[in-house]
């Protein structure tokens, strides 16, 4: 049987959830102001983003340039980690990309529009970091936000940083 | 009703190493925010506990399980249903107690611990400590009071994993009053 893909989601979710309320509990008692909350759940997201990738891309060919990876991103990456590809790509050809999932699988269990709007960004940091180390480990130094106006939806952009 | 049927067959197994890697990720944060690996093993506990009380519900809607009998049939359903259905693996279920109050369950291997090697300074640590909270918050939930811990670790050199589970006592239910 195939061990990748044993596990279950709800597990995943239910710990994805722990993790988040982990960091801002220990935020509310002091131990650090609560806008690095964001900056140590995507620090997190970064080293599961690296050691992803590494395990995907272990049997495919080489990108042919910076936009072959958003697609491999978009398609392979998305579905293995969140099981339905990016909705919409877009990008302005000069180093911005904007990555839209109409339904985002952390967050469709929380709310179907507007309501725990305020919380969404709490449960995306993750993401972006993870979306970023996968694309540092291809050679791509970016900065990943992302953007909420009702859930379940979600763009996420990301900004080349030229070296 | 044919949304409802829909929503049962939907596929529920996801990448397996998105979970062992973020689980890495949360240990590895743990050992940074803490100093001991003695808080680091009752964090990780606690956040086992508050997802065993949720994915019990999850997994009783899931897998039509009824209520255990006795601690037998607990220890069943959790090797051969509960962590087939959550982590793939089916541990084994030995070493009973005489009086069937205790049992281990063998890990032969434990998705938590994929790409792991503990460093010599985390003596203390153990690793996937969570297990431990999330059986624990479960069975609370089906009013079982228990006490789990690990007694083997691979991590730690032993050939394999165990987990001990000590039936401490049912707890009595309370019902609201003016329900039956």
């Amino acid at each position: 049987m195939n061990r990748q893909e044993m596990a279950d989601e709800a597990l995943f979710q239910l710990l994805h959830t722990e993790i988040v309320s982990y960091v801002y509990k220990s935020a509310e008692q002091g131990e650090m102001e609560s806008g690095r909350c964001v900056t140590k759940l995507e620090n997190m997201g970064f080293r599961v983003g690296q050691g992803l990738i590494e395990r995907f891309t272990k049997d495919t060919a080489r990108f042919k340039d910076e936009l072959d990876v958003m697609k491999f991103i978009c398609k392979d990456f998305w579905t293995s980690v969140f099981k339905k590809q990016i909705d919409n790509l877009r990008t302005n050809h000069q180093g911005i990309y904007v990555l839209q999932d109409n339904k985002f699988r952390l967050l469709t269990q929380m709310s179907a529009g507007k309501q725990y709007l305020e919380h969404a960004p709490k449960y995306l940091a993750f993401t972006c970091g993870i979306v970023r180390g996968a694309l540092s480990n291809l050679g791509i130094k970016s900065i990943v936000t992302v953007e909420v106006t009702a859930m379940p939806a979600c763009k996420f952009q990301v900004m080349i940083q030229k070296m | 009703m044919s949304r409802q049927a829909n929503r049962g067959t939907e596929s529920k197994k996801m990448n397996s190493e998105l979970f062992t890697l973020t689980y890495g990720a949360l240990v590895t944060q743990l050992c940074k925010d803490y100093e001991n690996d003695e808080d680091v093993n009752k964090q990780l506990d606690k956040m086992g506990y508050n997802i065993g009380v949720r994915l019990i519900e999850d997994f009783l809607a899931r897998s039509n399980v009824g209520r255990c009998h006795d601690f037998r049939e607990t220890a069943d359903v959790i090797a051969k249903v509960a962590f087939k259905m959550y982590l793939g693996i089916t541990p084994s279920v030995t070493n009973w107690s005489p009086a069937g109050d205790e049992f281990s369950l063998i890990l032969e291997n434990n998705p938590l611990v994929d790409f792991v090697e503990l460093p010599d300074n985390h003596s203390g640590l153990i690793y996937s400590n969570l297990l431990c909270g999330v059986l624990r918050g479960a069975l609370e939930m089906v009013q079982m009071a228990i006490d789990v811990k690990f007694v083997q670790d691979t991590l730690k050199g032993d050939n394999v994993t165990e987990i001990r589970l000590k039936f401490i006592k049912r707890i009595e239910e309370n019902l609201p009053a003016g329900e039956e």
